[in-house]
């Protein structure tokens, strides 16, 4: 037996049945990349065209390494549940399952590719 | 499709407006762009990546990563992708201010997509001489 009503189940989740988590999500990440981007793009932007020494020298500080990772992680969750989005959109059955799949793996694996990168420049 | 049982007679059902009936519209076509420019920078995303981690690995690794990165195929990327990211940064900002409830009419909304378009290319421009 349920004790909830189906009223009350129901209420506040809207059409996808999981109410306003995943857009919340998205303005908390949004937010934060907000703050971080412009100062990254600056330093990737300074960083790109030097040599290896140069590079590992940049990435290695610690306000570059921190930020960096900050920057993927938060922004490669933002990526998977955009795309997610996007897929959901546009597909159905076994093909959305598998695209959607695929985006959060690509942004996992890019995630862990950049902060294994980091922490063998930083450490 | 089910087929109907019954009475033969096809009922005329109205059609929602979509797509292909809609008149591109400036509200529109900035709503598309925030999302292909925020999916298309996964691109050069992986090719920041891939760049970092040949730095992090070898010289002969990043010899070839920055090889790619920095000739005429990374310069299109990250030159792309700096646009995709000063185009979504823009438009994101323009979607938590109507989330928080302002700037819905349309006169205010379509000023929005211009500052959004021109914005991005101005940020662009910037960036490229900061940098």
């Amino acid at each position: 037996m349920r004790y909830l009503t189906d009223r009350k189940r129901a209420e506040g989740r809207g059409a996808s049945h999981t109410g306003t988590e995943h857009h919340w999500s998205m303005q908390v990440s949004s937010v934060a990349l907000a703050f971080m981007v412009p100062t990254w793009i600056y330093m990737f932007g300074h960083a790109l065209g030097g040599t290896r020494p140069e590079v590992l020298a940049a990435f290695a500080r610690p306000f570059p390494a921190i930020l960096t990772a900050l920057v993927l992680v938060v922004s490669m969750r933002h990526f998977a549940k955009g795309a997610t989005m996007m897929i959901e959109d546009y597909t159905h059955g076994s093909t959305r399952k598998i695209a959607v799949m695929f985006a959060t793996s690509l942004a996992s694996v890019i995630a862990a590719t950049g902060l294994y990168a980091l922490i063998r420049i930083a450490l | 499709m089910a087929e109907t049982t019954g009475s033969a007679v096809k009922r005329e059902r109205p059609l929602s407006p979509h797509l292909q009936i809609y008149r591109i519209q400036l509200t529109s076509v900035t709503s598309i762009l925030t999302r292909i420019t925020g999916n298309a920078l996964i691109v050069g995303v992986m090719l920041a990546v891939w760049w970092l981690v040949a730095a992090a690995v070898s010289d002969r690794q990043f010899a070839l990563a920055n090889a790619v990165a920095t000739g005429w195929f990374g310069d299109l990327v990250f030159f792309l992708s700096l646009l995709a990211i000063w185009y979504h940064y823009l438009a994101g900002l323009r979607h938590l201010y109507w989330d928080a409830g302002h700037g819905m009419d349309i006169k205010t909304a379509e000023r929005l997509g211009w500052v959004c378009i021109v914005g991005s290319l101005v940020l662009t421009i910037i960036t490229l001489n900061v940098i």
